[in-house]
């Protein structure tokens, strides 16, 4: 039988289609009715599907390593943060004190200090930070990459993003295929030594094939969910950032 | 000279709410930053090709006292900006990939008609005078291809999947920089294509790009 569209029927198929992605069934972010948030749900459909999900970023070489500004959050222990005494604290112990907790949809919800985290296998790359702004960075990271810590802690089956929380008290969440990226890492080093306070210390998100926002600095707890959490008002959306940049 | 056939008058329009919409959310996001560099990064602590002078906010308040990431003294180093967050221009960028959707999409079907119907080698080749045939040559073939793939190359994941954009434009500053430039261009066509349709009958060249008469 000879398949024959019509033209009506490839506009109505198309305009379906972009129409399903925009209005956001099960499994996308939500849009509250924003035109720009349908706009961002395309991209990142398009993304996910168009693009090889297991492509590396371009790793630089040592030479390659060049300044890096450090904004938004620059100190967590300057009085009027939250908890900036308690920060100022972990600080002068070199975060001995600290723990990262993993919980959510994993089976063995757990808390890892700096040198239980030092101990796993680890992964140094040197990228470029891509700021939305419009400047961009180049350092050395080395850290545990977050799959290996979502397998120790026993990630469910139902699960889908991975939420992040910092101690500046920001959220940022990502999905599995960035989440499972080997080199999404939980970075504890920058350019071969500790990771500094300006930068995220005790440890950091990178995730490289995002905005350099998605990196949240000053990590202290990881949830597993199955729907949709970008931690609300402290998420991108609430604060009028898309959720997915990897544009 | 034959009438512009319906493709044409609909992507023309289509193109015109994008490029309009892609020029001004391009103006906002560059506000935030400035500065233009060449190769791979560029930022507040390296040196800038270009500095635009269309925004003062970047500056103020500064950055804190630099600490150096390596022993020698030409070790690049970092610094603290003393000011928060200042831009408010995530809705620029949404708004930006939407119209670049809006011009991609309906710019590869133009183009893949253009090509396969003759029309580019009836109109730009013998059509239409030497400059201006030449001119809509660069804006479709040479301009737009160029914007449009500098700003892929400022996709981190884009480049992962397709690292020969780095190579092609030099790196993500360079992309960005080009990006610009090419924004310049197609901006100096736009005056020209509106002043040169101003002086040869507003009223004549709109019923022919909408109703196509």
């Amino acid at each position: 039988m000879k398949l024959k569209v019509t033209r009506r029927q490839a506009i109505v198929a198309g305009l379906a289609s972009v129409g399903g992605v925009a209005l956001g069934p099960k499994g996308l972010p939500p849009t509250y009715g924003s035109l720009l948030r349908m706009a961002d749900n395309v991209t990142y459909v398009a993304h996910r599907a168009l693009l090889p999900q297991q492509a590396l970023v371009k790793e630089y070489s040592e030479k390659d390593i060049t300044s890096f500004p450090a904004i938004g959050t620059t100190d967590p222990g300057i009085v009027g943060r939250i908890d900036a005494a308690g920060y100022r604290r972990m600080q002068r112990d070199m975060f001995a004190d600290w723990r990262l907790s993993v919980g959510g949809l994993v089976a063995k919800p757990q808390a890892f200090s700096l040198a239980d985290l030092k101990r796993l296998p680890s992964r140094t790359q040197i990228t470029r930070h891509t700021c939305e702004e419009g400047w961009s960075a180049i350092a050395k990271w080395t850290g545990v990459p977050l799959g290996a810590i979502l397998e120790a802690a026993g990630i469910l089956p139902e699960a889908r993003y991975v939420l992040s929380h910092s101690y500046d008290d920001f959220a940022n969440s990502i999905d599995l295929l960035d989440a499972f990226h080997p080199q999404t890492i939980l970075a504890y080093g920058m350019n071969g030594r500790d990771l500094p306070v300006q930068h995220g210390a005790p440890l950091r998100l990178r995730v490289e094939r995002q905005l350099g926002y998605k990196g949240l600095k000053y990590l202290h707890r990881l949830v597993v969910t199955s729907e949709f959490d970008d931690g609300g008002t402290k998420g991108d959306l609430a604060n009028g950032w898309s959720w997915y940049t990897g544009i | 000279m034959a009438r512009h056939p319906v493709w044409v008058r609909v992507s023309h329009w289509i193109t015109t709410a994008s490029v309009a919409t892609l020029a001004y959310t391009g103006v906002v996001i560059l506000m935030a930053h400035p500065r233009l560099y060449w190769g791979d990064a560029g930022n507040d602590l390296t040196p800038a090709l270009i500095e635009l002078p269309i925004s003062r906010n970047y500056k103020h308040g500064g950055f804190d006292e630099p600490v150096r990431f390596f022993e020698n003294r030409a070790a690049p180093v970092s610094a603290s900006r003393t000011y928060d967050i200042f831009n408010r221009n995530g809705w620029a960028r949404s708004l930006h990939f939407l119209a670049a959707w809006c011009l991609v999409v309906p710019g590869v079907i133009y183009v893949v008609i253009g090509i396969v119907g003759g029309h580019f080698r009836r109109r730009f080749w013998s059509g239409y005078g030497p400059v201006q045939g030449a001119t809509y040559a660069f804006v479709v073939f040479v301009a737009t291809p160029a914007i449009v793939f500098t700003g892929l190359t400022m996709s981190p994941a884009l480049t992962a999947a397709f690292p020969i954009l780095l190579r092609v434009f030099g790196g993500h500053q360079s992309a960005r920089t080009i990006h610009f430039f090419a924004f310049l261009a197609l901006s100096l066509f736009v005056v020209g294509h509106v002043v040169m349709v101003v002086r040869s009958g507003v009223r004549q060249q709109l019923r022919a790009m909408t109703i196509g008469e």
